[in-house]
């Protein structure tokens, strides 16, 4: 496990590349799901501000 | 074929057709990620050169070639909407915009990050290093010209203008190790009748390059609905989509 980790020497190039690529790709796919929730979320907004019947 | 084409480009159709892909699509994208992965750090002899350090390839490799897949597909929706004013290509278009950023800089970081060990230097400013930097400025200026024009749809298409200037750019990218002398490497998997790459190399490679374009389209299509459901805010599909989900939300 340690030699695996090690990656012959070049651990911290190989496993700083991976963590900074799962953080971006992660951070993506939260914004894109949060994207149509967030328009959701204002369209409701503002269908109940001026048209109660939508709730009815 | 025009009828068929008609029914997808309609933001109705589109926003309950894609209701299942995205999630298919992540699905797929954590199968093969899982499977590449294994294969890239663990089965993939280390290189007779670069020792364990080129497994750093099987994340600058795919994002680098998403860079460019995702910009291509852009000038496609962006020539798509300028050509026959397609709301759903616009929408394309914006929603790709971020990702293709993303995938631009993580090419650039964790090129440098290899460059830094097998090079002795994080940056040069050669021709594929600087077009490539080129590609993440134009990346950002399509999508600050989209956010400064308040006009959602004069703003999609100013976006689509520059994207297809942009394009110019692109065989710059590709040809760059070839026309300039660079440190850049050159070519190793697109030379079909012979690769230079073993076999147990190529195949996580490979697969994390298709994980990558499920991940594009997964992320692409959640942002897409958002937009379809922008767009179409003042029809009554949407007002009966958000109607029912404020009854669910308060019972």
């Amino acid at each position: 496990m340690a030699e695996f980790l090690a990656m012959g020497g070049y651990g911290a190039y190989v496993w700083s590349s991976y963590t900074i690529a799962a953080l971006v790709l992660g951070v993506n796919a939260v914004l894109a799901r949060r994207a149509e929730r967030a328009v959701l979320h204002a369209l409701a907004h503002d269908l109940n501000g001026d048209d109660d019947d939508a709730t009815a | 074929m025009f009828a068929f084409l008609h029914k997808y480009a309609s933001l109705m159709h589109f926003y309950r057709l894609s209701a299942r892909w995205s999630g298919w699509l992540a699905l797929a994208t954590a199968l093969l990620m899982a499977y590449g992965l294994y294969g890239g750090l663990v089965t993939a002899p280390a290189d007779y050169q670069q020792g364990d350090s080129f497994r750093i390839i099987y994340i600058h490799v795919p994002s680098a070639w998403m860079s460019l897949f995702v910009y291509m597909c852009m000038a496609g929706a962006g020539a798509i909407a300028l050509v026959w004013k397609i709301k759903l290509a616009e929408i394309w278009l914006r929603a790709s915009a971020p990702l293709g950023a993303s995938f631009t800089f993580l090419a650039l970081v964790t090129g440098s990050i290899w460059g830094k060990p097998m090079w002795g230097t994080w940056w040069v400013w050669d021709a594929r290093l600087t077009s490539e930097l080129i590609l993440l400025f134009l990346y950002l200026g399509i999508m600050a010209l989209d956010n400064a024009i308040e006009d959602r749809r004069t703003g999609a298409r100013a976006a689509a203008v520059l994207t297809l200037i942009g394009v110019v750019n692109i065989p710059i990218i590709h040809y760059s190790v070839e026309w300039w002398s660079t440190l850049h490497q050159g070519p190793t998997v697109s030379k079909l009748d012979r690769p230079s790459i073993h076999i147990d190399m190529l195949i996580p490679l490979l697969v994390m390059a298709f994980a990558f374009t499920t991940f594009y389209f997964a992320a692409a299509l959640a942002r897409v609905r958002g937009g379809i459901l922008a767009y179409d805010r003042n029809t009554n599909w949407v007002r009966d989509l958000v109607g029912r989900g404020t009854v669910r939300g308060h019972g």
